[in-house]
C-alpha cells in the first residue's frame, strides 16, 4: 500500500483555529499518511515556542457563549479590556473539562509522529520574527517548497 | 472478553486523543499481540472502525459496557 500524503496550509493564529491543522496532522500521521503543515501568515503563531493563543467572540456570531451571553450582552462589550484573555481562560477550561487536548500537546505528537512543520520564510521576515521565537525541528521554506509536496498529496487543506 | 497482551486506558479523553494514544501504544507491540482500549468518547467507536480499516490493524472485537467503548485490536 503506498503512503497516503496530506498537504495543510495553516493560516489563522487564534486558540480555536490552531486545532484544526494539529488534530487533522496528528491523526493522519497515525493512519499511515505522511503529512506536511505549511505555517504562513498567523499561522507562524501555532510554532512560537511559548504559544498565547487567544480566542475571540469579536465577529464571530458564530461563537457559543457562556450564561447565554450572546443573547444579552452587547457586542460592543467584547471589546472591552480584558474581554479577550477572560473568554480564553473560559475556553482553555472548558476544553480541559471534556478531555480535548492541549494544542502544545497536539504539537508535540505532530512533531513524534514526524508530521513536518514548516514556516513560510517570507512572512517571517515580513513580521521581523526570529527563528529563536520557535521550536526546534521546523523548517523554512517558500511557496515552491510547499508545492512540490502539495502536488503529490492524496490531499490538500487550506485552514 | 477476549485474552490480550496490552491495556490502554483512554477513559476521559476526547478526539483524536483515543486514537493517538493506540498508535503509540501499538508501535511497541509484536505483530499479531492484542490491545485492548477502553474510551468514552462516543466518537470512537466509528473512528477505532475507520482506524483499523486504514491501517491494516485488525478490530477484532467493538463494544460498549456501562458507558465505556472496548476495543480489541490486533496488530498487523
Amino acid at each position: 500500500m503506498d503512503e497516503k500524503k496530506l498537504a495543510i496550509i495553516a493560516t489563522k493564529g487564534s486558540l480555536d483555529w490552531a486545532y484544526p491543522p494539529f488534530i487533522l496532522a496528528s491523526t493522519a500521521a497515525a493512519l499511515g499518511y505522511e503529512t506536511q503543515i505549511f505555517f504562513t501568515f498567523y499561522g507562524l503563531q501555532l510554532l512560537k515556542k511559548k504559544l498565547a493563543l487567544e480566542v475571540t467572540p469579536l465577529g464571530n456570531p458564530g461563537m457559543p457563549m457562556p450564561m447565554g451571553m450572546d443573547k444579552w450582552f452587547p457586542v460592543l462589550g467584547l471589546a472591552l479590556p480584558g474581554m479577550q484573555g477572560m473568554m480564553t481562560a473560559m475556553m482553555k477550561q472548558k476544553m480541559k473539562s471534556k478531555g480535548v487536548a492541549s494544542v502544545d500537546e497536539l504539537r508535540d505528537l505532530c512533531q513524534e509522529a514526524d508530521v513536518k512543520l514548516i514556516a513560510c520564510q517570507m512572512t517571517v521576515d515580513l513580521f521581523d520574527m526570529d527563528q529563536s521565537e520557535f521550536i526546534d525541528g521546523i523548517e523554512y521554506a517558500g511557496a515552491a517548497a510547499f508545492f512540490e509536496f502539495a502536488g503529490e498529496s492524496d490531499i490538500c487543506l487550506y485552514i | 472478553m477476549a485474552e490480550f497482551d496490552q491495556e490502554l486506558d483512554a477513559s476521559g479523553l476526547n478526539c483524536p486523543l483515543p486514537i493517538l494514544r493506540a498508535k503509540k501504544t501499538l508501535n511497541g507491540m509484536d505483530a499479531g499481540q492484542v490491545l485492548h482500549v477502553i474510551a468514552t468518547d462516543p466518537g470512537s467507536v466509528k473512528d477505532f472502525d475507520a482506524f483499523s480499516k486504514q491501517t491494516g490493524n485488525e478490530l477484532m472485537e467493538s463494544k460498549e459496557d456501562g458507558g465505556k467503548f472496548h476495543f480489541m485490536i490486533k496488530k498487523s
